[in-house]
């Protein structure tokens, strides 16, 4: 499972702060607690700036980052000049976050994911939006994977996000997100599949409970990476034994060593 | 036996360092190094990875891992053993896990051992009653026989067999050794064998010595 840390987000107050007054250490330490707390990537977004001092401020932070964790990132714009200025600077494979089945999306972001041979992060979407019914979602998404197929990005590179909804508004969403994720598991061996968490339990209460249960069901379909905050230690220790259930942790030893290293406790 | 004390290969085997062990018992292949040596370095890192499970510090999936591990290793060394050594057809060895345990790990490599040293191996798998014993004995005229167990409560099972060889008249024609984790001198005296072996290794030097 592909841990992707959600937290260097100027969506959140204190992030935004820090990169607007690039507070290296504030940064530092958000990378640093994601990274011993498991995570294998971590996204960075600094989408609160305005769209003309979003690029030069990704690549301060896309370095930043790398400087504090060494990791590679997943680097998070709707812009795709922000995206593109966080990967001049990237070293490693990056992810890009994201690429969709929109007209002007998918021809800006292309370019990019051919240019770095980044891996991305697929949204099952289009001009229309966001898709209405299932049967809908698997036209979209099984159309943008080809398209990307065909333009010569390998399987393995795509992260398919199913885009599940807040089960509040739509209660038939994890339902139909599960069966998407089979389903094109099914057309395309050896697509990957991400998710975030924060739309599932929009609007309830003790989110928490719903996110990390999603993630457990999502897991049994085909979930093979997230984009979460891991210093959920539940989630987290979760994760791991959800793994092992599903026979994806050989000889159990990355649940055994996560004991090891006290992570089990959450 | 300590960690520091213990030889490269031992103590990635202990570790459950997987690649490392394959690279090298790989490596010293190459060197010419005798598959019996390594078996005696493995042996020594799976007597660790058991010690620890005892204390507590592993669990019962790493001890898996670790037979997975040393199973492997065999492979690599069975790919050597076979050439040392032509079967002659005439040094017989009957052996099998006794009744009332499944456990054939250890057995498995005896035999595997005792093939590519050169024995014809009369292999009667596992939950193996003493009449069964017996009858390979009368049929093959095998001059050994290797009773393995892992299970503690095993052992009167083992004196079963051996009265059972008795009982056929073929106690003085047979030697008998026991081996795996429940043997020891006491159990040896108990059931009344000529033998305990403590490894797979000192197995295989009984039975040469038996066809000498």
């Amino acid at each position: 499972m592909l841990i992707i840390g959600e937290k260097i987000n100027s969506t959140r107050k204190s992030i935004d702060r820090a990169v607007r007054a690039k507070d290296v250490e504030v940064i530092r330490e958000e990378a640093q607690k994601q990274l011993q707390a498991g995570a294998h990537m971590l996204d960075v977004n600094c989408g609160t700036l305005d769209a003309r001092d979003e690029p030069a401020t990704m690549e301060w932070l896309v370095q930043t980052v790398q400087e504090a964790a060494g990791v590679p990132l997943c680097i998070d714009s709707p812009n795709y000049k922000a995206l593109a200025a966080g990967l001049s600077v990237h070293r490693g494979k990056a992810m890009i976050n994201s690429i969709s089945g929109e007209t002007e999306r998918f021809t800006n972001v292309l370019p990019l994911v051919k240019q770095y041979g980044a891996s991305v992060v697929a949204l099952c979407m289009d001009d229309r939006g966001i898709p209405a019914s299932m049967e809908q979602a698997l036209e979209i998404g099984t159309k943008l994977v080809h398209r990307l197929l065909d333009a010569g990005v390998p399987v393995e590179d795509i992260y398919f996000d199913p885009l599940v909804r807040s089960v509040a508004t739509n209660p038939e969403t994890v339902l139909e997100t599960l069966q998407l994720m089979e389903e094109m598991s099914a057309r395309f061996s050896g697509l990957h599949f991400v998710s975030g968490l924060s739309n599932v339990s929009f609007g309830l209460p003790e989110r928490r409970h719903l996110n990390r249960a999603y993630v457990v069901l999502s897991m049994a379909s085909g979930l093979d990476a997230v984009i979460v905050d891991p210093l959920d230690s539940t989630l987290m220790a979760l994760v791991y034994a959800t793994e092992t259930l599903l026979n994806k942790d050989r000889f159990c030893m990355q649940y055994i060593r996560s004991y090891q290293q006290g992570k089990l406790k959450g | 036996m300590e960690r520091e004390k213990m030889t490269e290969l031992a103590k990635a085997l202990m570790e459950l360092n997987e690649q490392k062990v394959y690279q090298l018992v790989g490596e010293k292949l190459n060197n010419g190094v005798s598959p019996l040596d390594i078996l005696a370095e493995c042996n020594e890192g799976m007597a660790g990875v058991g010690d620890l499970f005892s204390q507590g510090q592993y669990f019962l999936s790493q001890m898996l891992f670790a037979a997975e591990i040393f199973k492997n290793v065999m492979k690599q060394l069975e790919a050597v053993l076979p050439q040392a050594q032509e079967s002659t057809g005439k040094n017989k060895v009957v052996i099998g896990t006794v009744k009332g345990d499944i456990h054939d790990i250890g057995k498995n490599i005896v035999v595997s051992l005792l093939r590519g040293s050169g024995f014809e191996v009369i292999d009667l798998g596992v939950d193996v009653p003493a009449e069964k014993f017996v009858a390979a004995l009368q049929e093959s005229g095998a001059k050994v026989l290797g009773l393995s167990a892992l299970l503690n409560f095993t052992y009167p099972e083992m004196k079963n067999v051996v009265q059972a060889v008795t009982d056929a008249g073929l106690r003085d024609q047979v030697t008998i050794i026991i081996g795996g984790a429940p043997c020891n001198e006491q159990v040896r005296q108990f059931a009344g064998a000529d033998y305990y072996a403590e490894d797979a290794v000192t197995g295989v030097n009984i039975c040469k010595k038996v066809y000498a």
